[in-house]
């Protein structure tokens, strides 16, 4: 009978990987190098004169890297860097995550609504989006005023961590929801009424099927935005103040203002290394224990 | 797992309809199943079978109406609270679970922990004959096999009620046949009430106690697979339930005997109907039988035709007539008959008592999807 259901796909004789192999080398190469092209020009080769160069200036060795862990400073705005990642991927999980569920939840017509309302903001440049929470977040702001209207004292958010938070999570949050979409969509929302019927409350059905489920969207989605808020610049730089510097400021600053280049490419390079290890730390987390049949 | 053939709930609805917007799905449907019984709900898509079965598992609430399940109404219930087991057409196994996990599901979520859980799983996944499976994902299973895990979920919680909503819509004919016998050897093991949804009669018949048609978000007639077949009480349960066949005429009636006027020919009807009216005459296709032009049943009932398509299906043949009003008749005749050729001009021969007389009924009309 098992091998009834299994039907026509094994008379299909299979493409092997060595058939793989001979397509790639014949043509399938020409389609991929204007790509691998660009990515070796902008991306390999930068990198490697900026690792070279937090070798060799001003003279060989490893005296950037001394500096750099030998600077209480630059060890502070490391953590710092991380653990505002940290909380905006939070944030952006918390605010994305029932945000994609109703995408997935509602008619046609409504979910291109969600999801305009989640690309539009991608067609805004980032410097306008973050002038924007200036003028929200500042101590005489929009949000202040509010407060202030409704006879509470007003908070300081330009310029502290939070308002960092606040600013890049809002930035960052499309690359939270998109995935989680991806994901979530593929759901089968009748699993839920069968898990139902099988004595679940709406809770546990969720907790039990449902997250589980979805899992692999929350962690792809947190991976990309954790990684972009590492290396975020200008919503920092406009929100923050000096007490919520992130390192791709700091980045900054050596080279563009100090012209240390040495320095400046030993931080990026520390930054890149932190980034690889701790995504080789988060990669036993995403592995699924279970292989994802498709879904009728 | 009890084995004794008392635990199953009995249902009953009174007056339950559904209204969506003006669409009604459900119209003052009132159905008693007994326990212990195996109901078809059996109809056309949109007949209101499913809606019938998901109010009964509580994933829809009724507009109106009673529902009683084992003798306690059941009506704002929700369906985590009802007990009953459910069996989709789509599988519906938690592809993150294996298929012991998937099974053990329901008793994990009424605290019942290992060795009884882990002993009941087994004895579930026995009776589905899938024993050999438990550490597999639903994804490395068939579709049967998936069909009989789900089937192991559903009853391994002993629910006293089961429910199925096309279970074997999703597969192919030769193993639909033999999930049909599986299914009512587990029907008759467990003695739970079972209540069944599809749209294919034949099914129906092969399974059920009991059967109830929908149509149109009403039940049209409840009653055994016989019942059904030989006394059709509308036109919509004689042309779906079987083959059939369907004469328009016209009675004319003097004193007790009434004639119907059906293809230029007077047919004896064998009862008394008014004067001018238009009933239907229903014919199954075993009552009929043929004979070339003029050549026999003399002392019955005979209507002309010429053979419009001849089908040899191993066992006998098949034989559509057309008639002088180019009506259609369906003939079943064995292996040992005369058999006929495409356009042969016939005689249709039929006794009046096997004719059954129905009123007309412009909604008697499906599609099967």
């Amino acid at each position: 009978m098992a091998t009834r259901a299994i039907d026509s796909r094994d008379t299909v004789p299979a493409v092997t990987a060595d058939d793989r192999r001979r397509w790639f080398r014949g043509q399938a190469f020409w389609l991929v190098a204007p790509a691998l092209l660009l990515l070796v020009i902008c991306l390999g080769l930068p990198l490697a004169i900026v690792t070279l160069r937090s070798f060799s200036e001003p003279r060989w060795g490893w005296q950037n890297y001394a500096w750099f862990f030998g600077t209480p400073v630059n060890l502070t705005v490391l953590q710092r860097t991380f653990a505002i990642s940290a909380w905006v991927t939070l944030v952006c999980l918390v605010a994305g995550y029932p945000y994609a569920y109703v995408m997935t939840a509602v008619g046609p017509k409504l979910r291109l609504i969600l999801i305009l309302c989640v690309l539009v903001p991608f067609w805004v440049s980032g410097v306008v989006r973050t002038l924007a929470w200036v003028i929200l977040l500042q101590d005489s702001g929009v949000i202040n005023s509010v407060i202030r209207a409704v006879g509470l004292s007003p908070v300081k958010l330009i310029r502290t961590q939070t308002g960092v938070v606040i600013g890049m999570a809002q930035v960052l949050l499309p690359f939270m929801i998109l995935p989680l979409y991806s994901v979530m969509k593929t759901i089968d929302l009748r699993l839920m009424q069968a898990a139902r019927s099988l004595g679940a409350s709406p809770a546990r059905a969720f907790a039990q099927v449902y997250l589980p489920l979805s899992l692999p969207g929350v962690y792809a989605g947190a991976i990309i935005v954790f990684i972009l808020a590492l290396g975020f610049y200008i919503t920092p730089a406009l929100l923050g103040g000096p007490r919520s510097t992130m390192l791709s400021t700091l980045i900054q600053n050596q080279v563009l203002s100090l012209l240390n280049w040495g320095r400046g490419g030993a931080m990026g390079v520390v930054l890149l290394i932190a980034t690889f290890v701790l995504l080789a730390l988060a990669a036993p987390l995403s592995r699924q224990p279970h292989k994802t049949g498709s879904r009728r | 797992m009890a084995s004794s053939s008392t635990r199953g709930a009995a249902i009953d609805l009174k007056s339950v309809s559904k209204h969506y917007g003006s669409f009604i799905a459900l119209d003052k449907v009132s159905l008693r199943i007994e326990p212990g019984e195996f109901m078809t709900l059996l109809g056309p898509s949109g007949s209101g079978k499913t809606t019938t079965l998901n109010v009964i598992a509580g994933f829809t609430e009724v507009s109106s109406g009673s529902l009683d399940v084992g003798g306690k109404s059941v009506i704002g219930v929700p369906a985590h609270k009802r007990n009953i087991g459910v069996v989709f057409q789509h599988y519906a196994l938690f592809p993150h679970m294996t298929v012991s996990r998937n099974v053990a599901y329901p008793l994990t979520l009424r605290g019942i922990a290992n060795p009884d859980r882990e002993s009941r799983v087994r004895k579930a996944l026995d009776m589905v004959k899938m024993a050999d499976f438990g550490h597999r994902f639903p994804s490395e299973l068939s579709g049967g096999q998936q069909q009989r895990v789900a089937l192991a979920r559903a009853i391994v919680f002993d629910p006293p009620l089961l429910l199925m909503d096309e279970p074997l819509g999703a597969l192919d004919k030769k193993l639909r046949e033999w999930l049909q016998l599986e299914i009512k050897r587990i029907h008759r093991e467990l003695g739970t009430t079972f209540v069944y949804v599809t749209h294919d009669q034949e099914e129906a018949l092969v399974l059920s106690d009991r059967i109830a048609v929908f149509n149109q978000g009403r039940i049209e007639q409840i009653g055994t697979g016989r019942q059904l077949y030989d006394e059709p009480e509308t036109l919509f349960v004689g042309k779906f339930v079987g083959d059939s066949t369907i004469l328009r005429g016209a009675a004319s009636t003097s004193g007790n005997e009434t004639a119907i006027d059906v293809a230029g020919r007077k047919v004896a009807a064998a009862k008394r109907l008014s004067d001018g009216a238009k009933p239907v005459m229903l014919l199954r296709p075993e009552k009929l039988s043929l004979a070339r032009r003029g050549k026999g049943g003399q002392d019955r009932n005979t209507l002309p035709g010429r053979i419009g398509e001849a089908i040899y299906l191993g066992s006998g043949s098949k034989y559509e007539v057309v008639l002088a009003d180019s009506s259609k008749a369906i003939v079943r005749s064995t292996l040992d008959a005369e058999t006929f050729a495409i356009g042969d001009e016939v005689d249709l021969i039929f006794a009046g008592s096997d004719v059954k007389l129905l009123a007309d009924d412009e909604n008697a009309d499906f599609t099967l999807t």
